[in-house]
């Protein structure tokens, strides 16, 4: 039609993926414990439901935070005309703290280098704004969060090129793999303007080793680009080893007033540990000023509302809630994780080893019917309509191996979990089952040359690999 | 090793409407603290009606405390994400939309995408209808910040509409034609035009001559129309407001093309003067623009606490008709205050019936007539005067000599002692018996320091960046 924008009529804002396809079958058929028992059970969706009572019992013992108070005086007018990009002196403060806190006070943070936004989603985009335009590429390790796709690329116009990482060393980043994925941009012709990592990684739930971080700093100081480095899920760190942030590596390795201290930029949220992704909190920490200048303008795009700043600087201000809450999130996320990979193993599927995040990246390469993303495809569409579990596809997370899914858990109650491993389990056993079944009509068929009908009228079997785990 | 973006400055914020809140920052007016201090007239906020607002808010403490029939509701709202809204926030929205356009038109929430504030609706609009290296017309003078949000990120051209004082600033069939030529002999492609109604700066809600204008033009060159109506509640004389939708239903339109490239951006940050709580919306008659700029709400979503809120704040009928009139009495009277505070010192305003703030006329107090004079009268208010205006050249105005200055930010005690300085500053003028002063002589060394600064530019740290 040529009056709308390239933007409006292509379909990089990548939502016809999977991954949200998955969403949309739930939304038709949600599983209600009362309601709807026989409903799609969401494990597609990487929120942390488990800390809530924390927060609404903080809430009931300072009203004043949500009722625009501060020492009984009312400061609604204040709040209702704060709408400086430069965000509430006091909320920076204390997101700042709770960050280092995060980090084990390892590093501690700069105020004046942080900005804020409505969401990671609205920081990433907007630290692409800053970094990279057409023509420009950003490296990306797979699997990476299928969100990227649209934060990232739509609106800027960068690409992203993946940096491949396979099973065979548990999805670490190589430096091989950094040097290759180099080498296809310069093949596309793109300029490489830096490496995104998500640590903790989703969809792996694992955090990066040091090994990692420093190969990944050698590599943006040799190619002069920027790193950034998404940690939004570094609350969510339950066991070891411990979360190591890159700002510690740089620090460790005494790269402050170096180049690449500077092409070092850090996003966070408050929408995965604190489980409050309505509240639209996310930020961009920078050592460059000039990222942190254009940035903060850059935020009147997607400020945070003045009324949720208030609150959430009175909260992350005690000291004493937050440490609270950051043990005992830890210990629930921990508690509950192992209840999805005990109950996966019952069902005889492997996860890969993780220590963070809200969801386990899970290995049903052994349940597919061939080593491809038709097969998994088939496997994905089964568990979703049949299963009536919504788990997110390897390829939708641009994995390059297909099987492996990654699987949510801290976003329903204990019971919907239960039931969830539970029509797992089913599942895989009617496969073995039906496997067999077929094995043995299909040696029936060679004599009596009957078609047999699969129960699932749009699916159909393969001939399976004899390579069943 | 940045991006162009962040090291151009079409952010457009070295703008002297910037320049000014720089200096009103470092020297602000406080009836105790800083009596002589710079007294904020460029900020166009309603502090008018808090106190009714307020009120409401100590009359529903569930509301803020989150909590719904004793319950709470905390939970849900926390994990509340849908770039869809709070359904029952788009239902309140456009009941209000509609009952601020007395009823004449009716708004479907489907319809209705929420945004960040108007900032991001802009934005977010241009993103959906041009690509980079289009343009889109714009009438002047024109709020300044829409050089940032409509071309800085989206790499669109703005065109300006020429408008002049000879006829109230009314945008004429004539300005359109010369300003859509102009676009291409630029090799711009024209995408639409965007319309600020009520307008900033001007104060004025547009006349359906003037609508029916820009309808007939869209549909003579199939370009869109955004009535950027984020003043709507502003309106506190007549003639009443008559919506875009309004006008374009007058005539039949709404089975037509042009019914899908009409577009209106809408925010609660004027009349609701809310401004810190990012409330803005896209309204849309096609489905696809609906469609795209949802999903590109993502990057600039209304917290959920907010939106519960003010769910309840505009559930309540009774408070918004009481709002909305009692709002409309206090920014009348607060402008008439203006206006004949103004008038006695010889000073007249272009005649307004909306907005926060008037256009005032200093033509006859410039040097010549040029935007240097401006700049200099200019410098003369702020730093002599004590009184942070708004330049006209930092609206695109083609004229010398306009100011917007604003009267809803501050108190009545405030807002006399602006009248008192301008009158005593045009006696001392008068005075000397000069009708036309040489400002050079009489601009304090600091004020001299700083044109001097101004006029190489500000390479320093940036002003705090406010609303319109």
């Amino acid at each position: 039609m040529g009056l709308l924008s390239r933007k409006v009529t292509c379909n990089s804002h990548g939502q016809d993926s999977s991954y949200f396809l998955g969403w949309q079958e739930y939304e038709k058929n949600p599983y209600d414990e009362v309601k709807n028992p026989k409903g799609i059970i969401q494990m597609g969706l990487a929120e942390n439901q488990l800390c809530f009572d924390l927060l609404e019992s903080w809430l009931a013992k300072n009203p004043d935070a949500v009722s625009f108070k501060r020492e009984e005086q009312s400061i609604f007018k204040e709040l209702a005309l704060f709408q400086d990009y430069h965000g509430l002196p006091a909320f920076k403060k204390a997101l700042v703290d709770f960050m280092a806190e995060i980090r084990g006070n390892k590093v501690s943070f700069d105020t004046d280098h942080l900005v804020l936004t409505a969401g990671a989603t609205s920081a990433n985009e907007t630290l692409m704004f800053c970094l990279a335009e057409k023509g420009d590429a950003i490296l990306l390790p797979t699997p990476y969060y299928p969100g990227f796709d649209r934060d990232l690329k739509w609106r800027t116009g960068a690409e992203i090129v993946p940096i491949q990482c396979s099973s065979s060393n548990g999805f670490q980043i190589t430096e091989s793999a950094l040097e290759a994925a180099y080498q296809e941009a310069q093949r596309k012709n793109l300029r490489v303007k830096g490496v995104l990592v998500t640590n903790p990684s989703n969809p792996l739930g694992t955090t990066m080793s040091r090994n990692e971080l420093d190969l990944l700093v050698n590599f943006v100081t040799d190619k002069e680009i920027h790193l950034i480095s998404d940690e939004i899920y570094s609350g969510t760190v339950f066991s070891s080893p411990a979360f190591v942030s890159i700002m510690e590596v740089l620090k460790d390795r005494k790269l402050e007033n170096t180049q690449v201290w500077e092409r070092v930029h850090v996003v966070y949220s408050l929408s995965k540990d604190l489980g409050l992704p309505g509240f639209r909190v996310g930020a961009i920490y920078s050592n460059d000023p000039i990222v942190v200048a254009a940035a903060t303008k850059m935020s009147s795009f997607g400020l945070v509302s003045s009324q949720t700043q208030y609150l959430l600087s009175a909260m992350l201000s005690d000291k004493k809630f937050t440490k609270e809450y950051i043990s005992k999130n830890h210990k629930r996320l921990q508690k509950r994780q192992n209840k999805l990979v005990s109950g996966l193993e019952k069902a005889g599927i492997s996860c890969l080893e993780s220590n963070a995040g809200l969801f386990c990246w899970v290995d049903m390469r052994h349940l597919l019917s061939s080593n491809t993303f038709e097969a998994e495809m088939e496997l994905w569409k089964r568990i979703v309509y049949d299963v009536k579990l919504n788990i997110s596809p390897g390829s939708s997370c641009h994995c390059t191996e297909p099987g492996w899914f990654r699987v949510c858990f801290a976003n329903m109650s204990e019971d919907t979990l239960k039931l969830a491993m539970q029509r797992l389990k089913s599942f895989v056993s009617s496969i073995t089952i039906d496997n067999q079944t077929h094995q043995d009509l299909k040696n029936m068929r060679k004599k009596n040359r009957t078609k047999w009908v699969f129960r699932l009228s749009f699916q159909s079997f393969h001939d399976r690999e004899q390579g069943e785990r | 090793m940045l991006s162009s973006k962040a090291s151009c400055n079409s952010h457009g914020q070295d703008s002297s409407y910037f320049l000014g809140w720089q200096l009103y920052e470092n020297n602000p007016f406080h009836e105790v603290e800083n009596p002589t201090g710079i007294i904020q007239m460029g900020l166009a906020e309603n502090q008018l009606s808090f106190d009714l607002v307020e009120s409401w808010l100590r009359k529903n403490p569930d509301v803020m405390e989150l909590k719904k029939g004793g319950e709470s509701v905390f939970r849900e709202l926390a994990f509340f994400q849908d770039y869809h809204g709070l359904p029952t926030f788009k239902n309140e929205l456009v009941e209000y939309m509609a009952k601020i356009r007395g009823n004449k038109v009716k708004f479907d929430p489907n319809n209705l995408v929420l945004a960040a504030g108007a900032t991001s609706a802009n934005e977010t609009l241009i993103f959906c209808l041009a690509d980079p290296g289009e343009a889109i017309l714009l009438p002047t003078p024109y709020y300044p910040g829409f050089d940032r949000d409509l071309k800085w990120r989206t790499g669109v051209e703005i065109v300006p509409v020429h408008c002049w004082s000879s006829n109230g600033f009314r945008i004429t069939m004539f300005a359109l034609e010369e300003a859509y030529e102009r676009a291409q002999k630029l090799n711009l492609k024209v995408k639409g035009v965007l319309i600020t109604n009520p307008s900033n700066p001007l104060g004025t809600t547009m006349t359906k001559e003037e609508l029916d204008h820009l309808i007939t033009f869209a549909v003579a060159k199939n370009i869109h129309v955004i009535s950027d109506e984020v003043f709507s509640g502003t309106v506190f004389d007549s003639p009443g407001f008559i919506s875009i939708l309004e006008a374009a239903m007058d005539r039949n339109l709404e089975n037509t093309d042009v019914w899908s490239r009409i577009h209106i951006v809408y925010s609660l940050s004027k009349d609701l003067g809310l401004p810190g709580f990012r409330v803005g919306m896209i309204y849309s008659n096609n489905k696809t623009v609906v469609g795209a700029s949802t999903k590109m709400s993502s990057f600039g979503l209304v917290s959920s606490q907010t939106q519960y809120l003010l769910t309840n704040v505009l559930a309540s009928k009774r408070f918004t008709s009481k709002y909305m009139k009692e709002n409309q009495k206090r920014l009348k009277k607060r402008k008439e205050m203006l206006v004949s505070g103004l008038k006695k010192s010889g000073i007249e305003c272009l005649k307004s019936n909306a907005g926060l703030f008037c256009w005032v006329d200093m033509r006859h107090l410039l040097s010549s007539n040029t935007l240097e004079a401006e700049t200099k009268l200019w410098n003369q208010m702020v730093c002599d005067v004590g009184l942070n205006i708004s330049p006209g050249s930092s609206f695109h105005c083609s004229e010398p000599g306009w100011f917007r200055v604003c009267f809803a930010n501050m108190s009545r005690g405030t807002l006399q002692v602006a009248m008192r300085r301008i009158k005593d500053f045009v006696e001392r003028s008068n005075f000397m018996g000069r009708i036309k002063m040489n400002y050079q002589q009489n601009m304090s060394s600091l004020s001299r320091k700083l044109l001097s600064n101004w006029v190489r530019k500000l390479s320093s740290p940036d002003p705090n960046e406010h609303e319109r």
